[in-house]
């Protein structure tokens, strides 16, 4: 185990080239996962503005 | 209708009249009085054309101040300087190719005028660079002598900033084309120009250290004016697309 | 009657409720292959010869490099098809692609960078794999910068788009003319991996990794694409089945 995570010397360049690129990947999930939250927040919001502009309209 | 016969205080639109040249010809007729007509209006403004000259001049200044003022380092970095120089100097004057026309609407009347875009974009390009890449081919003699270049250089200089100084007035004609009316575009338009405008760099340095070290820089100089030829028959029509776009 | 299935692809409400049908289907075999991929390339596979342990950066630099050619090259077609046939659905592909290859690029040049330090004693290097990756970032970044100065949506749309075709004529031109200055230079060590023949031990680990980042790739594109497809469709009666739905 203590050889695994050696990585025969070069821990100090694997480790943080895998802690990097998975941060990465994981902010991608959830930045992408936000991005639709918001947009389907704001799309609520339009179509609650549009009900009520209609019903003012009336 | 040409432009010897239009009063010098007026610079026109090009409608070329068809029975003139024949309509085949119509977009090169229009595309001369662009040309003409983009040199007329920069002329009333000589400061304006001056400021990138002055740029380059500075640029270059900067650098024997700030590495060593020993000739022999100087030439090892010139080609290096002066097609950074060139480079930025050339953004620099992207500015006013098409300010002034987005500003006064000259530039909606070109898309509309039933003329070729594409070839009214060609003929203003090529009138940016009569009046900025050309006079600062010219001028880098006196930079890169002030850099330690060996006077049997400074030929090649000057054609090889020529033929680049084209080839990143086209580029650059794409990008302020996209950037048209954005606030504050200069950093964006540095961003989106440079990385296009790389292999220019590239070609044009390594034909200058050539041509410092007295050996022969006709190879590089080949695919620089490679990229200048792709650029003349590619660049205009992304730049008419651009503009279209722009103006939407 | 083929061609149904690509006209409507152009249809929004299809895309949206398509792409939130297909998400799973890409994003658990990506985690399968991913995670297959780091046992086989961590574990598994035995030491290189000159590279020791090492080399195992390979199986993080090798897929986020491919993504960031493969996410431009997405980008630019998705960019094409939105400018010559004017179709949204194109341009919000070609917008989710953009943060996606940026930070991909970027993780490309960081791996790149601390392999580079023990394998050729230095954290950077102007090989021009190493360069025209940082070009690519700048093209990435120009482009999400022209996006966001645009106030105009559709004109953003357009305007990208031809940066996006503009720079992917550009990429091979620049890689090129950065191989050729470095082959007159001689870049000190070309960055070689094994020898020509790489043991399938080593290689099916990366080929499982480069299978599951392109599916990766696949399920956060489809997240973002609903949400772009979302905000490109302002009154659209079909909104309100979706979101309230």
């Amino acid at each position: 185990m203590k050889e695994f995570l050696d990585m025969g010397g070069y821990a100090a360049f694997v480790w943080p080239a895998y802690l990097i690129t998975f941060a990465v990947v994981g902010l991608n999930i959830a930045w992408a996962r936000r991005a639709l939250a918001r947009s389907q927040r704001d799309a609520r919001r339009r179509l609650q503005t549009q009900v009520q502009l209609r019903k003012e309209a009336a | 209708m040409n432009a010897s016969s239009a009063n010098p205080a007026v610079a026109r639109l090009p409608v070329a009249a068809p029975s003139e040249a024949g309509i085949a010809s119509a977009p090169l007729v229009a595309a001369r009085l662009t040309l003409l007509r983009d040199l007329q209006l920069a002329f009333r403004k000589p400061a304006q054309l001056l400021q990138p000259l002055a740029f380059f001049a500075l640029v270059t200044l900067l650098f024997p101040l700030a590495i060593s003022p020993e000739l022999a380092r100087l030439r090892e970095v010139a080609p290096g300087v002066l097609w950074a120089a060139a480079l930025l100097a050339s953004l620099l004057a992207l500015e006013f190719l098409f300010r002034d026309d987005a500003q006064d609407g000259t530039l909606e009347q070109y898309a509309l005028c039933g003329q070729s875009l594409t070839w009214l974009l060609m003929a203003k390009t090529a009138a940016h660079w009569l009046l900025t890449g050309l006079p600062l081919a010219l001028i880098a003699p006196l930079a890169a002598l002030s850099l330690g270049a060996p006077p049997a250089a400074l030929a090649a200089i000057v054609v090889t900033l020529a033929v680049g100084t084209v080839t990143l007035s086209l580029i650059g004609a794409i990008g302020a084309a996209l950037t048209l009316g954005i606030r504050r575009s200069g950093a964006l338009l540095s961003l989106l120009t440079l990385p296009l405008s790389l292999p220019v760099l590239i070609f044009g340095a390594h034909a200058t250290q050539l041509a410092i070290a007295g050996s022969s820089w006709f190879a590089p100089f080949q695919l620089l004016a490679a990229l200048a030829v792709l650029a003349v028959t590619l660049a205009p029509l992304a730049a008419a697309a651009a503009v279209r776009i722009s103006l939407e | 009657m083929a061609w149904t299935w690509f006209h409507r692809l152009a249809s929004p409400p299809h895309v949206y409720a398509l792409a939130a049908r297909l998400t799973p289907w890409f994003a658990w075999p990506a985690a399968v292959c991913i995670v297959a991929g780091l046992y086989g390339g961590l574990v598994l596979a035995p030491p290189d010869y000159q590279q020791g342990d090492g080399f195992r950066i390979m199986y993080v630099h090798v897929p986020s490099a491919w993504m960031s050619l493969m996410v431009y090259t997405t980008m630019a077609v998705a960019a094409a098809i939105g400018l010559i046939w004017r179709m949204k659905v194109a341009h919000a592909v070609a917008a989710s692609c953009a943060p996606i290859g940026a930070s991909f690029t970027f993780v490309a040049l960081v791996t790149g960078s601390l392999w580079g330090e023990p394998m050729w004693g230095t954290y950077w290097e102007w090989d021009p794999r190493l360069t025209s990756e940082l070009i690519l970032l700048f093209l990435y970044l120009g482009y999400i910068g022209l996006r966001a100065g645009i106030e105009d949506p559709q004109r953003a749309d357009r305007a990208s788009a031809l940066l996006a075709v503009v720079g992917i004529v550009n990429v091979p031109i620049i890689h090129y003319s950065v191989v050729w200055r470095n082959s007159l230079h001689q870049a000190p060590s070309v960055m070689r991996l094994a020898k020509p023949a790489m043991p399938l031990s080593m290689l099916t680990p990366l080929l499982l990794m480069l299978l599951g980042f392109t599916l990766l790739f696949g399920a956060l594109l489809l997240v973002r694409l609903r949400g772009e497809v979302l905000a490109r469709e302002r009154t659209a009666s079909w909104i309100r089945e979706a979101v309230e739905g």
